[in-house]
């Protein structure tokens, strides 16, 4: 009988509806001991082995310093730890460009979607380095404020503990993921996907 | 033009012959600060019995709740810990984990240290829960890892004073680091015994200031108690005129 009533009668969307863009289900993890399967291909197999060499050698790696995690990933581009050894110097600012996200930093509920769009934009094949406790699980940040764990919006490749990282540590995970994609370890299950959710602006 | 570019190619010269400041990591490590905090590592006494005695002040000293313990009661025939209980489970979460260092400062027995181990990634998080099985030195080896680091006296340039009008505080040495307060001017005048009154809004006076020796910090506490006490009394001796 009241407001709320009529305007649900008459069809109206609330545009105040809860969006959840976040997964809030069991994150799924990457099945384990998934390598580069054995064939006996010469042409396609030798190719593919050529191209993983390469693509791990060219990281191109989005920016996305959200907190202090990104003053250790640009020290890590700087002289003395230099990324660019293993080709991953050039830092996107178009997700069109780049292979690799670095999610440095805590993601705030609000920023999720940003986070969710620039992944979304940037071309296959992709992967994602989840940098500290705040972006590998909320850290400290127990709170309904930050998404505890970017791994419910996106899938992780590697995750790099530490508050922050040294560039040591991100060089290792970034090693990590080099070896990852050399032995043609797939992606891990997508979380929105997996767990039925849509996020504002989507087209699945 | 020319100039310029001359100008410019002389300085890639100058640095032609010099080392690189890279540090080829995987190949090469970088020295660690004997401070340096990095994975934990539970220790053990000289005759093999583990540091751990289970009494959970780590677990309440996580600011991230990244310690997880159950503990369990030393019986006869399982004897672990020289105490009355020992650590059944000890999972650190180092994906929670913030490498503060709380623990190890918390701790009572120094069972527990944040060591120089840095090389933690994984491709799947729960590789990062470390159990109590990788986390206790081998049987065999009892040694203190960095409490011996933190034992020795903190490095000249992490202790000097802030840049105030004393170098203590509470009758500690005083750091910027620990008081949280920089050359702030503060209303209340501070007497120094043996000097004279110290003006906040002169800078002179407060470099002065600055080179307070520790005998005197001693005194000037003991003169800051006596006048809060005058105070006090000439408070009770205003409300009475009233």
């Amino acid at each position: 009988m009241g407001v709320e009533d009529d305007i649900q009668n008459a069809g109206t969307p609330n545009p105040w509806a809860p969006v959840q863009y976040f997964s809030n289900t069991q994150t799924p993890r990457a099945p384990r001991g998934i390598e580069r399967p054995e064939g006996f291909g010469i042409v396609l197999t030798q190719m593919n082995k050529v191209l993983d060499w390469s693509r791990s050698n060219s990281l191109w790696p989005a920016t996305f310093g959200l907190a202090c995690c990104a003053i250790e990933m640009m020290s890590a581009s700087a002289s003395r730890w230099d990324i660019s050894r293993f080709g991953a110097e050039v830092f996107r600012a178009s997700p069109r460009q780049a292979d690799l996200m670095i999610v440095a930093g805590r993601l705030s509920v609000k920023m999720a979607p940003v986070l969710r769009r620039i992944y979304d934009q940037m071309p296959e094949p992709k992967w994602v380095l989840s940098m500290g406790a705040c972006a590998s699980c909320g850290g400290v940040f127990n709170n309904y404020a930050i998404v505890q764990g970017v791994d419910k919006v996106v899938p992780v490749d590697v995750y790099v503990p530490g508050c922050p990282p040294t560039p040591d540590m991100l060089l290792y995970g970034i090693n990590l993921l080099q070896e990852k994609i050399r032995k043609h370890v797939p992606n891990p299950p997508d979380p929105l996907k997996v767990s039925g959710q849509t996020y504002l602006g989507s087209e699945n | 033009m020319a100039m310029e570019m001359l100008k410019g190619l002389g300085t890639t010269l100058k640095e032609f012959g010099k080392k690189p400041t890279t540090v080829s990591y995987p190949e090469e490590k970088r020295e660690l600060p004997p401070r340096f905090r990095g994975r934990h590592v539970l220790h053990r006494y000289e005759n093999g019995l583990e540091r751990c005695i289970g009494c959970f002040l780590c677990a309440g000293a996580c600011p991230a709740d990244a310690i997880y313990i159950e503990a369990e009661e030393n019986s006869d025939d399982n004897h672990i810990s020289p105490g009355e209980r020992y650590a059944r489970i000890y999972d650190v979460n180092l994906l929670r984990c913030i490498f503060c260092g709380y623990c190890e400062q918390a701790c009572p027995t120094g069972a527990i240290t944040l060591e120089n181990i840095y090389e933690l990634a994984s491709t799947h998080p729960e590789d990062l829960v470390y159990h109590k099985e990788q986390l206790l030195e081998p049987v065999g080896s009892a040694t203190r890892g960095s409490l011996e680091a933190w034992a020795a006296p903190a490095p000249a340039e992490t202790t000097t004073p802030l840049p105030g009008r004393q170098g203590f505080f509470d009758g500690l040495p005083a750091t910027a680091a620990s008081v949280g307060q920089a050359d702030l001017p503060t209303e209340t005048e501070i007497l120094v015994p043996g000097s004279e009154t110290i003006n906040t809004s002169n800078p002179s006076d407060r470099a002065d200031a600055r080179t307070v020796e520790a005998a005197e910090a001693g005194d000037l506490r003991d003169a800051g108690d006596a006048g809060d006490a005058d105070d006090a009394g000439e408070m009770v001796d205003g409300q009475e005129e009233r």
